[in-house]
């Protein structure tokens, strides 16, 4: 079942318009080489703290953002492409990194704790306790009558207060979206090792409309729209992360590469001169950010 | 005689907050069984959660995070283990980390000799973490101070509240004598049993000073507290959860440290609460309270 194709919904990326297809290009590589910048500064020891890279998982938020960027956003603790697509300042974003009063949350909070309220952007900072943003963007809902979106990983389903919470949101027609940013792993023990069921259909059990979708972002967008006026709604998406849960080692390729298929996919649509253009200015705007 | 009790006065707060203020009450089976001892009005901005302990606090932070400042009952102390994490890990931590607070008043109701499961007392546990405000509001005007605290202020708050003090209606003031032999110091349900006790004692030629403890954390040493001590020379806290690093060692210690007198802890034994007697272990009664002071007046 999960797998780089996985629900894709064929053609869209000749559908939706150009303009979103290289913006959310844009978004990934702003993700992709800040982070290709951020391992560098770990592995010449000029960062020390813990991180929780996002490389890898960078379509979902990317695709998420151009349809709910009002939304208030509870993240997840691999946080990075959620802050970045959604509109976080880089700089702010690094300066966190190194603990410098400049960071998103004045240096206090670090990798996998990023918040961001400016420029028209709601994101409270994760504590790390798996699925407890779930809750709380239950709550928020609750509480302001505005739409939320929860993001979250494969392990925090499991959590009970998770279920319990998006049950909740079903009793309350509360305008939440649910995402599990599926990459098969907590720390390094595999879904089925862990479970035998379905997140998406304890979802729809709940009475919510749910589905198992792969991490191909126009399928994404396509989706957050339909779901976006029918909320709640939860969405499994299948992604890969290319590191380790926390630091920057890798354990070989991951099972798909999504960045390098959207672009295969941009280059098929006619657009190779625009994405390589995009990936130059972002790759220079990340040097200098990074030199 | 006071003009309300405390279960009135609990209960005109939360109806001008969520009629007024835009508030809200979370909480479990709120509207039935005797609206949590009388203690709930009937107006909207009420929300029944299911009974989903740990997902519930959760609820009731993000509610906080966008300002709602949400009333959040625990029917009985014990399902604090339960609904810590959220209010622990999330609301305690958010204003330090993020400077976002997340202010939720959390009614947390105590009770005794109902059993394992319905006896606990557990402020000391919260007192822990920081980032809370915890307090145990024992009379009408006690409430109305610390609800007026909560709303001048943006930490989440722990308030050990108890049955034994919904009836009533007094104040409960500090009594200080001339060359008292003991100061005692009470929190919470005991506070009801510290004149009983002092009667005992003086009966006996003990004079004792009494002084009532409201704030838990912060727990500021105050002339008022430190004075009827650095008299007597000696002191007691007493507390109805566990003495065991619970607040009465904690806070004999801080007066310990700030006036060099010896002050003892007395708390629950080291034992789980039981249903029936001679196991329930009950907070610390007056007899109690005058066997310590005879053993430390003793020692």
């Amino acid at each position: 079942m999960r797998s780089s194709t996985f629900g894709i919904i064929p053609g869209l990326s000749n559908t939706i318009n150009q303009d979103i297809s290289l913006e959310i290009f844009r978004r990934m590589c702003r993700v992709r080489y800040f982070e290709k910048g951020l391992i560098e500064a770990v592995k010449n020891g000029a960062i020390t703290y813990p991180i929780y890279l996002s490389s890898g998982q960078e379509s979902i938020a990317a695709a998420m953002s151009l349809v709910i960027p009002e939304f208030m956003i509870f993240a997840q603790h691999r946080c990075h492409a959620t802050y970045l697509s959604f509109g976080g300042d880089t700089g702010r974003l690094k300066d966190e990194l190194f603990g410098l009063p400049g960071g998103t949350s004045g240096g206090r909070a670090g990798s996998n704790c990023i918040q961001c309220h400016e420029n028209n952007i709601t994101m409270y900072g994760h504590h790390g306790l798996i699925g407890e943003n779930v809750p709380l963007a239950v709550g928020a809902a609750l509480g302001s009558g505005k739409p939320a979106v929860s993001f979250f990983g494969d392990g925090a389903t499991e959590e009970d207060y998770v279920f319990a919470a998006m049950g909740f949101a079903v009793s309350q027609k509360l305008p939440v979206l649910f995402v599990c940013e599926d990459n098969n792993l907590s720390i390094l023990t595999k879904v089925d090792v862990r479970r035998s069921w379905s997140m998406t259909n304890v979802a729809q059990a709940l009475g919510m409309p749910a589905v198992d979708i792969t991490d191909d972002p126009w399928t994404i967008y396509r989706k957050v729209q339909e779901f976006k006026k029918n909320l709640p709604a939860f969405m499994n998406i299948y992604t890969c992360r290319e590191n380790w849960h926390m630091g920057t080692g890798t354990d070989g390729k991951p099972e798909w590469d999504r960045f390098s298929l959207v672009k295969d996919e941009c280059n098929k649509r006619g657009l190779a001169k625009e994405i390589c253009q995009i990936e130059k200015e972002t790759q220079d705007q990340m040097k200098e950010l990074w030199d | 005689m006071g003009l309300k009790t405390v279960a009135e006065t609990i209960k005109e707060v939360t109806r001008n907050h969520l009629t007024k203020n835009h508030g809200l009450l979370l909480g479990e089976s709120i509207t039935a069984v005797g609206w949590v001892n009388n203690t709930v009005p009937d107006c909207p901005g009420i929300v029944e959660l299911p009974m989903t302990d740990v997902a519930g606090a959760g609820i009731a932070v993000g509610a906080a995070l966008v300002g709602r400042r949400p009333i959040f009952v625990i029917r009985f102390q014990d399902f604090l283990i339960l609904n810590g994490s959220p209010l622990i890990f999330y609301a305690a931590k958010t204003k330090e980390l993020h400077d976002k607070s997340a202010p939720v008043f959390v009614r947390a109701i105590g009770a005794d000799g109902l059993g394992p499961v319905h006896s606990g007392i557990l402020h000391s546990i919260f007192m822990h973490f920081p980032g809370f405000r915890i307090c145990s509001p024992m009379t009408p005007g006690e409430y109305e101070e610390i609800w007026e605290n909560f709303l001048a202020n943006d930490d989440p708050m722990i308030v050990s509240e108890h049955r034994a003090s919904y009836g009533n209606t007094q104040e409960l003031n500090d009594r200080i004598v001339d060359n008292a032999d003991i100061t005692l110091y009470a929190i919470s349900s005991v506070r009801f049993e510290l004149h009983k006790a002092a009667e005992t004692l003086e009966a006996e030629g003990i004079k004792c000073n009494l002084v009532h403890l409201l704030w838990l954390k912060p727990f500021v040493v105050t002339e008022r507290l430190t004075e009827p001590l650095l008299q007597s020379k000696k002191g007691v806290v007493i507390d109805p959860g566990y003495e065991i690093a619970g607040a009465s060692q904690s806070l004999a210690y801080e007066l310990n440290q700030a006036t060099g007198c010896k002050v003892k802890a007395l708390g629950l034994y080291d034992r789980s609460k039981c249903l029936c007697p001679p196991l329930q272990n009950k907070a610390p009664d007056a007899a109690r309270i005058y066997e310590t002071v005879k053993m430390l007046l003793n020692e």
